[in-house]
């Protein structure tokens, strides 16, 4: 167990967000976390990674209390990757290096400049290593975002929607890199994610929000047609392309109840 | 996936020597500038003196009197204030995210000449043309001061705390320091409505900012106030360049975003206040000199730091220098060329499409 989240509630100010959050997470596993716009997704992202305080519940990473430790401390364990990037005039080196952040204070070693070139070997960004970020595109940056968190060396990588702003081929490529990172490396990943069918594709497990709560924890296998439409409110139909789950919307009528 | 060995990239260390290696010209340039700048005046002397009489004593003792009492303080003055307001303004718009960043949006500057224009109209303070020496002189130059630096540091406070009230966010601190500013200018316009004619001088006098004003004494406390807060900001370059990616990124990186907003602000609206009291309403330089360095050497605020400080410098010199030798004998408030040169040229970011 490498991340593990109890009874996790949020409030902002005090309309309830989230309420009584329960799931966790093993090592080599990428998990989704789906559900309808406004059900709190981010949100519970942001508490994994104490950027928000939950009212309630307790999260530990390997044993250790997420809610009793330092920002630098989380930063150590636990990368983030934001939605939305302001791509400033900061060459891509840079950007990446500010991943080694937490872990030194005052000048960067010649250590943190090798494990620097060394992510953007293993993910191929030679190229774009001197290039300023505002003038990358997005799924260029995106990668960056990434290797910037795999230079933080965390446990766990948090994703906010890491490819809400992509092309189909970046989407790909996005998830592809996220996949092998985690299967690879002992580590673990949560992304929240609109898109069902990619999540169907690269994750391991999906968990459903619905009103801010788990409406379900489900392996890829165990994703019926009536929890999709519980949670969206639109039916489905789940078919097999190529050996790939995919779901797809259909007309009311035609949609056969408890499939 | 497989974890490649790393190397440090030659690319890279090139890149980066590049950009010390302007950090150092800068110093030479700004070096040489100023030996120039002690070097004129109404009585010209050769650099050669200027070097002679600063790094190896004795010359003459009328060069003495000139370098160290009259052109020597004058370019100090000039060289802190530019680094201060420069670095200042570099700051302020990193924390904020926002272009605009600068004494003059936040409404420091309108509140300082606020705190100059009360103080000569309830408490008597003032200028005074002596017809003699054709010299501005100042009566109780220390309370003008002095209630100067209040109002901008009282308007600096309304400002952050309006602003820790709605979590420290950046939009609500550009916006509070409109709002402040343009109070403070029309406090300022009310009292000058009421003003008699010497009032009047004394006040507008004020707020055209000369350097000659700084004496040494005045000169050590802008250096050790500036000089402090440089070494607090370049100390937090990283997390500066952690907030310039986004304050959810640099929360994810470990980075206290609304306590280095804070302190940054904090700090940057003191170096402005304490330099703006001392030698008035300096405008355009904390606005223009960071993005004339963010063209130069990019947006890694570990280089745009010291590089606004050198840039800033630079420019406020070549300014004074100017000032005081473009209309000789006479000499120009220094603030008027500043932003005589320094608007045309924001206008010019502005059309261009300009990045942080």
């Amino acid at each position: 167990m490498i991340l593990d989240v109890r009874d996790v509630s949020f409030r902002y100010n005090s309309r309830p967000v989230l309420e009584g959050v329960t799931f966790s997470l093993g090592r080599n596993e990428l998990l989704a976390i789906l559900g309808p716009n406004g059900v709190g997704k981010t949100t519970l992202l942001k508490c994994l990674n104490g950027i928000l305080h939950p009212a309630t519940g307790t999260i530990n990473v390997e044993e250790k209390d997420l809610l009793r430790m330092k920002k630098l401390e989380i930063a150590r364990d636990l990368a983030y990757v934001a939605q939305q990037e302001q791509g400033g005039r900061l060459t891509a080196f840079d950007a990446i290096l500010l991943g080694r952040r937490p872990h030194i204070t005052w000048k960067v070693g010649r250590e943190d400049i090798r494990k620097v070139d060394a992510i953007i070997r293993t993910l191929g960004l030679e190229h774009l290593s001197l290039r300023h970020l505002d003038e990358m595109s997005g799924g260029e940056l995106q990668k960056v975002c990434i290797a910037r968190a795999l230079v933080q060396e965390p446990k766990v990588l948090l994703l906010d929607e890491p490819t809400s702003s992509l092309d189909l081929k970046n989407q790909q490529e996005i998830l592809s890199i996220i996949r092998h990172i985690v299967t690879g490396h002992g580590m673990a990943a949560v992304m929240t994610m609109h898109d069902i069918n990619s999540a169907l594709r690269f994750a391991d497990r999906v968990v459903f929000l619905k009103g801010g709560r788990v409406f379900a924890v489900a392996g890829l296998e165990e994703i019926t047609p009536a929890m999709v439409r519980e949670v969206y409110g639109i039916p489905v139909v789940i078919e097999k392309v190529q050996g790939y789950p995919v779901v797809v919307p259909v007309q009311p009528d035609k949609a056969t109840p408890g499939v | 996936m497989h974890l490649e060995e790393g190397t440090i990239p030659a690319g890279y260390v090139k890149y980066i020597r590049t950009k010390i290696l302007l950090l150092l010209l800068g110093l030479v340039l700004l070096f040489i500038l100023a030996v120039l700048s002690i070097a004129t005046g109404p009585v010209s002397y050769r650099p050669v003196e200027v070097l002679r009489t600063l790094f190896m004593g004795h010359v003459s003792r009328q060069l003495d009197v000139v370098v160290f009492n009259i052109r020597l303080p004058q370019v100090l003055a000039a060289v802190l204030a530019g680094a201060g307001l420069s670095v200042a303004g570099a700051v302020m718009q990193s924390v904020l995210g926002n272009p605009l960043g600068s004494p003059f949006t936040l409404g420091i500057s309108q509140a300082a000449a606020f705190g100059a224009a009360f103080s000569v109209m309830a408490l008597g303070s003032g200028f005074m043309q002596s017809a003699a020496s054709d010299a501005i002189t100042v009566v109780r130059p220390g309370m003008t001061t002095a209630l100067a630096f209040a109002a901008a540091m009282a308007a600096t406070g309304v400002v952050i705390v309006i602003a820790r009230l709605r979590r420290g966010s950046p939009e609500v601190m550009i916006l509070a320091g409109v709002a402040m500013g343009s109070l403070c200018s029309a406090a300022t316009m009310f009292l000058q409505y009421f003003a008699d004619d010497v009032q009047l001088a004394a006040m507008v006098f004020w707020t055209f900012g000369d350097l000659s004003r700084a004496g040494w004494r005045e000169i050590g406390i802008i250096s050790l106030v500036t000089g402090f807060c440089s070494l607090y900001f370049a100390f937090n370059s990283w997390n500066y360049n952690a907030i310039d990616a986004g304050d959810e990124t640099a929360a994810g990186l470990g980075v206290n975003v609304r306590m280095v907003r804070f302190l940054g602000m904090s700090l940057a609206s003191l170096v402005t206040a304490v330099i703006i009291s001392f030698v008035g309403v300096i405008g355009f330089v904390g606005l223009v000199c960071p993005h004339m360095v963010r063209r130069l050497i990019g947006d890694d605020n570990r280089y745009l730091i010291p590089g606004s400080i050198i840039m800033g410098s630079i420019l406020l010199l070549a300014a004074d220098t100017a000032a005081r030798t473009m209309i000789a004998p006479n000499v120009l408030p220094v603030a008027i060329l500043t932003s005589f040169v320094g608007a045309p040229m924001f206008l010019y970011l502005l059309v261009r499409g300009y990045r942080r």
